[in-house]
């Protein structure tokens, strides 16, 4: 009885965590437009959906920021990493919650300084100023998955290459690189989920005729009742939730393997 | 075996405030095998540091047959170093390991799989070659960085404390291949490592180093014989070390008694300490010893029993294969020749 009740709570709260999103997927797939009736199974809006232009051009501006963002910040924050965990102890704690804090930072409030900032410097809006916020908001997200990495290094290792006559260069890509990779593919997967799924910061930073899929999605809600929103919203829905299970199995996997050497070296 | 393949002029290291290393002037000859010995934070480990180019030191010169070398980084210097927890590259296999410095000198490939196959043969790791890092045990793991660093032909092989992390029985072993290979090999090998009998079993020449001061340097036989200061008896062996006076030259006075020695030059009635070891102190009859004293306790260590006694002001460590059983009083002997004196120094452990 208690193993029962203590399942059906669990249920319960899944059923309110994720009974919107399952509703929005059943509706995505019914043929009447009305929202409360069901009209049959269909996936006419799923094919309107890539007849829609204005969808496809949010899609087209959607991934083409969120592969050059996700690549830029991935390089920034790499190097950003690095250099913090060369740092002394004192300035590197410093450092660190300071990059540490626009990932706290509500959207709204990194959004409007961004445009504030955009206005001040006198740059016209549009794609520019949206990757510009894209790799802002995104870069600590890869310093974050990235640290971890260069912690568990082992400090002698760099000097190890150099000692068998690698440049510090040779060294940096051949030993180094390699050691952080997965923080880095980590941190860089990160980054895209995140482009993908930001709607407030890039509703600030987006200029006339630059809109990404949740900006598209936004405006046609407004505009009234459409099961097209349901069957796009559906797909990024499923795109974001397969880009996160791909992280966190690569961290969960990174943290595994971490045991495993630490138990091998007791 | 006279030449200086490898000098320390005048060596000063300053990390901040701390003085790392004072005034260190330090040659190492063509294929000796040298070990720089001393307790942690003694500076050691700095000094290989600075031969393998890791760090600059504040004053002094680093040269290398003749020629300085002090600004050279590492991967220009025909030194290579065994890191102590190895730094093996975790994610390339055995033979990747050891055929890393080969691949950045171009060598080319079937002369690498030559060479790498040959050193793992030497290192007792053959059929190796595909297995990863991290399912080797820590003694394999040893023997990887090793190969790793010999497999270049450096002149100088710079190891420090390799053999910490290997329990004893291993440890004992890799001694003797370590030596065998350096023999063979004909490579300077400069060894950092606290544990004093490694560094006697081992070395052509021990340095004795603390506070960031070389103590002393000289064979082991040397060292463990004639320590020149009070720091390097205790730190070698046990030792007896007495508060003592030296009367006039070849005479000392310590235990309310006058001993002949064999040193001069201290001066007349001069406070000095008087150093003498566990071994060299023979039991004798009540009657016959110059000192008396009563057995406290006694251990067996295997070779010798290990026995403390009690005389009027000092407590002896005394080395003996006969035992005294605990509480009898006894006669305790000493000759001329192991009488050690030295001036009033600091010691180790104060």
């Amino acid at each position: 009885m208690r193993k029962f009740l203590r399942r059906f709570y669990v249920f319960l709260i899944f059923l309110f965590l994720y009974a919107p999103i399952f509703v929005l997927m059943a509706y995505s797939f019914n043929s009447s437009r009305s929202r409360g009736a069901w009209g049959g199974f269909t996936l006419k809006w799923y094919r309107e959906l890539f007849r829609d232009r204005e969808i496809l051009t949010s899609l087209k501006y959607t991934i083409i920021i969120a592969i050059l963002s996700a690549v830029i910040s991935t390089i920034l924050g790499t190097a950003a990493a690095i250099g913090i965990s060369h740092m002394r102890k004192v300035p590197r704690s410093l450092v660190m919650n300071i990059s540490y804090l626009p990932v706290l930072n509500p959207d709204i409030i990194t959004g409007v300084s961004l445009m504030i900032l955009f206005i001040f410097a006198n740059i016209n809006f549009g794609f520019k100023t949206m990757l510009i916020a894209h790799i802002t908001f995104n870069t600590p997200y890869v310093i974050l998955s990235v640290m971890p990495k260069l912690k568990q290094l082992d400090t002698h290792i760099y000097e190890a290459a150099l000692d068998l006559g690698a440049t510090p260069s040779y060294a940096f890509w051949k030993v180094i690189i390699p050691q952080i990779m997965p923080g880095i593919v980590t941190g860089c997967l990160l980054a895209f989920t995140l482009s993908i799924d930001d709607f407030v910061i890039s509703f600030f930073t987006t200029g006339v005729g630059v809109s990404n899929l949740s900006i598209t999605v936004f405006s046609m809600a407004r505009r009234g009742v459409n099961p097209k929103i349901n069957a796009l919203s559906t797909l990024m829905f499923l795109s974001v939730l397969i880009l996160l299970i791909i992280v966190n199995v690569r961290m969960s996997r990174d943290i595994k393997a971490k045991k495993q050497r630490e138990a091998t070296l007791i | 075996m006279d030449e200086k393949l490898l000098e320390l002029v005048d060596v000063s290291k300053k990390f901040d405030i701390t003085e790392a290393l004072k005034d260190i002037n330090l040659y190492i000859r063509r294929n000796e095998f040298v070990t720089l010995l001393g307790p942690s934070g003694c500076g050691k480990t700095t000094i290989l540091r600075i031969i393998g180019g890791f760090e600059q030191p504040t004053t002094g010169k680093v040269l290398f047959e003749g020629q300085d070398i002090t600004s050279l980084p590492p991967y220009k210097r025909k030194v290579n170093t065994v890191f102590q927890r190895y730094a093996l590259f975790p994610h390339m296999d055995v033979f990747e390991n050891i055929a890393f410095g080969l691949n950045i000198k171009k060598i080319p490939n079937d002369e690498i799989e030559k060479k790498v196959k040959k050193m793992l043969e030497l290192v007792n790791l053959s059929g190796y070659e595909e297995r990863t890092i991290d399912s080797l045990s820590g003694g394999q793991q040893q023997r990887v960085a090793i190969a790793r660093a010999l497999v270049n032909e450096p002149d100088v092989l710079l190891l420090d404390e390799p053999l910490a992390a290997l329990d004893l029985k291993l440890r004992k072993g890799m001694q003797i291949e370590l030596k065998n290979m350096q023999q063979s090999l004909g490579i300077t090998f400069v060894y950092v490592t606290h544990d004093q009998e490694e560094a006697l079993t081992m070395s052509d020449t021990v340095v004795v180093m603390n506070d960031g001061v070389i103590q002393q340097i000289g064979s082991p036989e040397d060292i463990y014989n004639e320590p020149r200061n009070v720091f390097v008896a205790d730190f070698i062996g046990e030792s007896n070390i007495l508060d003592g006076i030296m009367i006039k030259d070849y005479l000392v006075e310590f235990g309310g008694q006058k001993f002949n020695c064999v040193d001069k030059g201290f001066g007349e009635n001069r406070p000095v300490d008087v150093v003498i070891r566990p071994e060299d102190v023979k039991i004798v009859g009540e009657e016959d010893g110059m000192l008396t004293g009563r057995v406290k306790s006694v251990i067996f260590k295997g070779v010798h029993y290990e026995m403390l006694v009690e005389s009027q002001d000092y407590t002896w460590m005394i080395h003996s294969t006969l035992m005294e059983p605990v509480g009898k009083m006894i006669g305790l002997n000493i000759l001329p020749d192991d009488i050690h004196i030295m001036a009033k120094g600091r010691r180790s452990h104060e």
